[in-house]
C-alpha cells in the first residue's frame, strides 16, 4: 500500500558525482527488480500461463471448464461465502468493541484493548483445532448441551466451522482498523454537527459513519483476501470444498501438471487482486476524513456510568470470552494425554512439551532459523526499496513498488504452486539439487510473502524523516554515505526493527505455502509440525504443545513491536 | 432581516484541566446585538470560554445564562448557539449544499423551504451558485464562508466565532474582516468573537474583554481599551506602546508634571488618578502620537525628548523609528511621511508629543 506521491529526493550536485550516484541507484534497482521478478512475478506468470494454454497455445477452455464443474462452482461459492460471512460476523464483533474503546472512558478499558488483540496471536489453524475440542461434535460445549438438553449444536460442522474460526481470528483486525479510523476523525467535524442540533444515532449515521467508512471497508477487504487464501484452517477441519484446499489437493494428489489446480489458483489471484485494488481505492478516500487536526482541547472519550457501563462491560466480556476460547483449548490440549469425549482432559501430562522440545526439537529450531533469515532478508530489501521510493531519482521505482506489493494478493498456495512449477527439475547452483528440495525455498517464500509489510514499515519510518534533516547534515559537510549512517539510519531503526518483527512473527506461523513446499518432515517449521501431529489422535497433545510455542513466539513479538510503536499497535497490524 | 438576539451572561466561570485552571472567576455580560470579543495571547483561556458557552466544555465553577436561562446542563445540540470553528469543520463527504442544509434538516424544516434558505444564506456570504461543489474544490476563503453560511442559515440566537480569520492570508483576512463587520451590523445578531489579533478586535467589536492567564484584565469599548489601558499588559498587548515610569512632581489644575525615569520632565494633560496624588506613575505614549524633529527646532507646548535614531524603516504609509533616549528605546511612527525628512541611524533628533497624547496606565 505504498503511495510514493511525495518523493523528497535530495538535490544532487551536477557532474560526475551525480552520474555515479544515479548509476549506483540504477544498479540496485535492477538487482531488486531481478530478484523480485524471479521470485514473485515469474512464478505467478507461469501459473497463469499454464491455466490459459494447452498443447496448441492460448485458450480459455480450462477456465470455462472450471465453471462447468459442480465441485469447483461449489468451492467458489463457499469461498466467497466464507470470506463475506467472516467479515460480516467479524464486524459485528469488532465494530462495537472499537467504538467502545475509542469513544468511551471506563475502568477496564485497557484490559479490553489488550484482550481484544489476543486472537491475532493464535494462528487460525491452531485455533481451529482448539475450537474443535470446545465446540466440536464431541467437544466440551456439546457434551454439556447433550447432558442438559439432549441435543447438540453443529457449531463446527462443515463451512460453519471454517467461518467461525476465521471470524474469531480476524475480528481483532477489523476492530483495530475501525478504531484507528474512528480515532482519526477530526473532533470538530462532530462538534459542528452537535452545534447544529444533531446528536446520538443521527449524528453517528450522518457524520461519524461516513467518515470512518473508507478505512473500515479497506480493512474488511483485506480480511476477505486473507480468509479466502487460508489453506491451513480448512485442512485442519477437514473441509475441502473451498478454493485454496482444492488447488492444494489437485496439485498434490493428481500431480504438478494438473491444469485444474492452476485454474483454481488463477481464480484465487483474480479475487485477491480485485479486493486489493478496491482496498487501495478506499484507503485513498479515507485520507480526507482527517481534514485538519487543530487542538480544540476536546475530550473524545466520554466517561460512562450506570446501565450504559454495565451493558458495555457485559457485551465486551462475552465477546472477548468467546474469542479467547481457542487459547484455552490449546493450552488444555497441550497439557493433556487423553482428552476425548470428556469435558476436560482425563489425564494431564507435561510429556507433550518434553516431546517437542527434546525428541523433535527440529520444528522449533527450524522455525527460528527460517523466520529470522526471512526477517533479515525482508528488512534489507524493504529498506532498500523504501529508500529508492522516497529518496531515489531513478526510473522504474513505481514498478518496483508494484511488484513488491503484489504478494498481498498472491495466496500462499499459488506462490507455492508457482515455485514448484518454476524450480523443480533444474538444479540450483551450489545446492546440489533443485531449490524445492532444500529448506531455502521456504525462506524465500516467507520473505517474499511478507515483503509488503516490511516495505510499508520502512517506508513509513523513512517518510517521517524530513529530507531537511539530511540536507542539514550535508550542509555541514557530511557526504551521502555519512549522512545515511549518522542521520537517516538511526532515525529509521525503529521502523526497521518493527518491520522485521512483523515479518518474523508472521513467517513463524505461515502454513499455506509451507505445506506444499516442505521437502522433508525434518525440515519443517512449527506450523508444519502442528499439521503433521494433528493427523493422528495421539499426536494432538504434542501438536497443541507446538501450538502453544507458536502463540508464545507471536505474543512476544507483538509485545516488543507494541513497545516500539509506543502503544499505537493498530498501525502495526493495519496495512 | 434581523436575527433574534440573546443576552449571554457568565458568572464566576472557572474551568480546570488537571491541576491548572484554564479560566477562573470570569464574569461578564454580553448584551443583545453586541459584537463582543475575547482578546488575548495563546493560552489565556479565551477559546475555553467560548467552548463553555457552546456547551462543549463543562465549567467546574460558575454558571452560563442565555437570556436568563441557566444553561449549564443543556447539551450543545439544544443551545441554539451557532459556532464557527477555527478549522471551519466543513464535512468533506457532503457537498456545499448539504453542509449548509444540515442544521435545517436537523430542525425538520420542509424540503422546499430548505432550498430557498440555503440559496439565501450562500448569497449572504457571496457564494451563490456553488451549491454542488465539494469542499476539496473550495479555497480556504470559500470554505470559511461556507462555515459562516451554515451557521447563519439556522438563525441562532448567539453567534460564536473562534479565530475564524486566522487561517487566511493577509489580504483575504482584511477583506473578510470588513464583510464580517457589515454582516453582523446588518443582522444585529449577538456575536462573541475570539482572537489574538488586536487589530481585528479593535476593528470589529463593540466591546472587548482583554484576557490573560485565565482572567479578564480589562473590559471596555475599543477606544477605552486603546486610550485608557488599565494595566501594563493591556497597554502592551493592544497596539504598540511606549511605557515610561516616573514620579509625580506637581499637579497644576488639569496638568500633571512627571519626572520620568529618563531624567526629563513630561507634562501630562489628564486629571490625576486617585491613587497617585504623588508617587510612582506609569505613562503610555502611542508611537503615532510622536513626531521627530531635527535638534534645535521649535515645538511650542509639546514635550521634548532628545535622543539618537537607532533604526528607521520606511513602510509606505508611515516611517517607523526606534529612538534611543537615556538608555531606553522609544518607538515612534511618523505618519504622512510625504515631504518629511527621513532620519538615518545615528542622527540626533528631538522626539515631540503633546501633553494630551500621554496616557496613564491605571488611570
Amino acid at each position: 500500500m505504498t503511495r510514493p506521491q511525495q518523493t523528497s529526493a535530495i538535490a544532487l550536485p551536477l557532474g560526475a558525482t551525480r552520474r555515479r550516484w544515479e548509476w549506483g541507484q540504477a544498479i540496485v534497482l535492477a538487482g531488486l527488480l531481478t530478484l523480485l521478478t524471479l521470485f514473485i512475478l515469474y512464478p505467478l506468470l507461469r501459473v497463469l500461463v499454464v491455466a490459459v494454454s494447452d498443447g496448441r497455445g492460448f485458450t480459455l477452455r480450462h477456465l470455462l471448464n472450471f465453471f462447468d464443474r459442480p465441485l469447483f462452482r461449489e468451492a467458489l461459492l463457499n469461498s466467497l461465502a466464507s470470506g463475506g460471512l467472516a467479515v460480516l460476523f467479524g464486524s459485528l464483533l469488532g465494530v462495537p468493541l472499537a467504538y467502545f474503546s475509542v469513544r468511551y472512558q471506563f475502568r477496564g478499558k485497557l484490559l479490553l484493548q489488550t484482550l481484544g488483540v489476543l486472537p491475532l496471536v493464535i494462528p487460525p489453524f491452531v485455533g481451529a483445532v482448539a475450537l474443535q475440542l470446545i465446540l466440536g461434535r464431541s467437544g466440551m460445549v456439546n457434551l454439556l448441551l447433550l447432558r442438559w438438553i439432549g441435543t447438540s449444536v453443529p457449531f463446527m460442522e462443515g463451512l460453519a466451522g471454517v467461518i467461525l474460526v476465521q471470524t474469531l481470528h480476524y475480528f481483532p483486525f477489523i476492530m483495530l482498523n475501525t478504531a484507528v479510523s474512528l480515532a482519526n476523525i477530526d473532533p470538530s467535524l462532530e462538534e459542528m454537527a452537535q452545534n447544529l442540533g444533531s446528536h446520538g444515532w443521527r449524528l453517528f449515521r450522518r457524520v461519524t459513519l461516513p467518515l470512518m467508512l473508507p478505512g473500515y471497508v479497506a480493512g474488511c477487504l483485506l480480511t476477505f483476501i486473507r480468509v479466502i487464501d487460508d489453506l491451513g484452517t480448512p485442512l485442519m477441519l477437514n473441509y475441502t470444498k473451498l478454493l485454496a484446499p482444492q488447488a492444494y489437493l489437485r496439485i498434490t494428489t493428481i500431480g504438478i501438471d494438473d491444469v485444474d489446480g492452476y485454474v483454481v489458483c488463477v481464480i484465487l489471484v483474480v479475487l485477491s487482486l480485485a479486493s486489493l485494488w478496491a482496498a487501495r481505492k478506499y484507503l485513498g478516500l479515507s485520507e480526507y476524513a482527517t481534514v485538519q487536526r487543530g487542538t480544540t482541547g476536546a475530550e473524545i472519550a466520554r466517561p460512562i456510568r450506570g446501565v450504559k457501563l454495565a451493558v458495555v462491560l457485559g457485551v465486551s466480556a462475552v465477546m472477548l470470552g468467546v474469542s479467547l476460547l481457542p487459547h484455552l483449548g490449546i493450552l488444555l490440549l497441550s497439557l493433556s494425554r487423553i482428552w476425548s469425549f470428556s469435558l476436560l482432559p482425563t489425564v494431564y501430562t507435561l510429556g507433550n512439551y518434553e516431546e517437542i522440545l527434546f525428541r523433535t526439537p527440529h520444528f522449533v529450531k527450524n522455525t527460528l532459523l527460517y523466520a529470522l533469515l526471512a526477517a533479515g532478508v525482508d528488512v534489507v530489501l524493504g529498506a532498500a526499496i523504501a529508500w529508492l521510493l522516497l529518496r531515489g531519482r531513478v526510473f522504474g521505482r513505481n514498478l518496483l513498488d508494484a511488484i513488491a506489493t503484489m504478494p498481498l494478493a498472491i495466496p500462499g498456495v499459488v506462490l507455492a504452486v508457482g515455485y514448484l512449477r518454476v524450480f523443480h527439475g533444474w538444479d540450483f547452483p551450489g545446492l546440489g539439487g533443485p531449490l524445492t528440495g532444500s529448506w531455502v525455498i521456504l525462506v524465500i517464500a516467507y520473505s517474499m510473502r511478507r515483503l509488503p509489510y516490511t516495505v510499508r514499515a520502512c517506508f513509513a519510518a523513512l517518510q517521517q524523516i524530513h529530507v531537511s534533516l539530511e540536507e542539514a547534515a550535508q550542509n555541514l559537510g557530511a557526504n551521502q554515505v555519512r549522512t545515511f549512517r549518522k542521520v537517516t539510519f538511526p532515525l529509521m531503526v525503529g521502523g526497521l526493527v518493527a518491520g522485521g518483527l512483523i515479518s518474523f512473527m508472521t513467517s513463524a506461523v505461515e502454513l499455506s505455502s509451507t505445506i506444499m513446499l516442505v521437502p522433508r518432515i525434518e525440515l519443517g517449521p512449527i506450523a508444519y509440525g502442528i499439521y503433521v501431529y494433528m493427523q493422528s489422535a495421539i499426536g494432538r497433545g504434542p501438536g497443541a504443545a507446538l501450538g502453544v510455542v507458536a502463540i508464545l513466539l507471536v505474543a512476544l513479538c507483538t509485545y516488543v513491536t507494541n513497545r516500539i510503536f509506543a502503544g499505537r499497535s493498530g498501525t502495526a497490524f493495519r496495512v | 432581516m434581523t436575527h433574534k438576539a440573546s443576552e449571554v451572561r457568565l458568572e464566576g466561570i472557572g474551568k480546570r484541566f488537571g491541576e491548572t485552571w484554564a479560566v477562573r472567576g470570569v464574569s461578564l455580560h454580553v448584551r443583545a446585538g453586541e459584537f463582543y470579543t475575547f482578546l488575548g495571547p495563546s493560552g489565556c483561556g479565551k477559546t475555553t470560554l467560548l467552548r463553555i458557552i457552546a456547551g462543549f466544555a463543562f465549567p467546574d465553577e460558575g454558571g452560563v445564562w442565555l437570556d436568563a436561562e441557566l444553561v449549564n446542563a443543556l447539551p450543545p445540540w439544544r443551545r441554539d448557539v451557532g459556532m464557527v470553528f477555527q478549522s471551519y469543520a466543513i464535512w468533506p463527504h457532503m457537498t456545499v449544499f448539504e453542509n449548509v442544509a444540515f442544521g435545517l434538516r436537523e430542525r425538520g424544516v420542509p424540503r422546499a423551504e430548505i432550498g430557498a434558505r440555503v440559496a439565501e444564506a450562500l448569497c449572504m456570504v457571496n457564494l451563490e451558485g456553488l451549491e454542488g461543489r465539494r469542499p476539496s474544490q473550495l479555497s480556504g476563503g470559500q470554505q470559511q464562508r461556507v462555515a459562516l453560511a451554515r451557521t447563519l442559515v439556522v438563525q441562532p440566537r448567539v453567534l460564536l466565532l473562534d479565530e475564524p480569520l486566522s487561517n487566511l492570508d493577509a489580504r483575504l483576512r482584511a477583506q473578510m474582516r470588513l464583510e464580517l463587520l457589515k454582516l453582523q451590523r446588518d443582522l444585529g445578531i449577538t456575536t462573541i468573537y475570539v482572537t489574538h489579533d488586536q487589530e481585528e478586535a479593535l476593528a470589529l467589536s463593540t466591546r472587548i474583554a482583554v484576557m490573560s492567564v485565565g482572567a479578564v484584565v480589562q473590559e471596555g469599548t475599543p477606544r477605552e481599551i486603546y486610550e485608557a489601558p488599565r494595566e501594563r499588559f493591556v497597554a502592551e498587548f493592544v497596539g504598540a506602546a511606549n511605557l515610561l515610569g516616573g514620579e509625580v512632581r506637581r499637579v497644576t489644575g488639569n496638568t500633571i508634571a512627571v519626572m520620568t525615569d529618563l531624567g526629563v520632565e513630561v507634562q501630562v494633560a489628564r486629571p490625576v488618578p486617585d491613587a497617585a496624588e504623588s508617587g510612582r506613575i506609569l505613562l503610555t505614549i502611542r508611537p503615532e502620537a510622536m513626531d521627530l524633529l531635527p535638534p534645535g527646532s521649535r515645538s511650542e507646548g509639546h514635550n521634548r525628548l532628545e535622543g539618537k535614531v537607532a533604526a528607521s524603516a520606511f513602510q509606505g504609509a508611515a516611517i517607523q523609528y526606534e529612538v534611543e533616549i537615556g538608555g531606553t528605546l522609544l518607538r515612534a511612527s511618523v505618519t504622512n511621511p510625504k515631504g518629511k525628512r527621513l532620519f538615518q541611524r545615528g542622527d540626533p533628533v528631538v522626539v515631540v508629543f503633546a501633553p494630551e497624547d500621554v496616557g496613564i496606565v491605571g488611570g
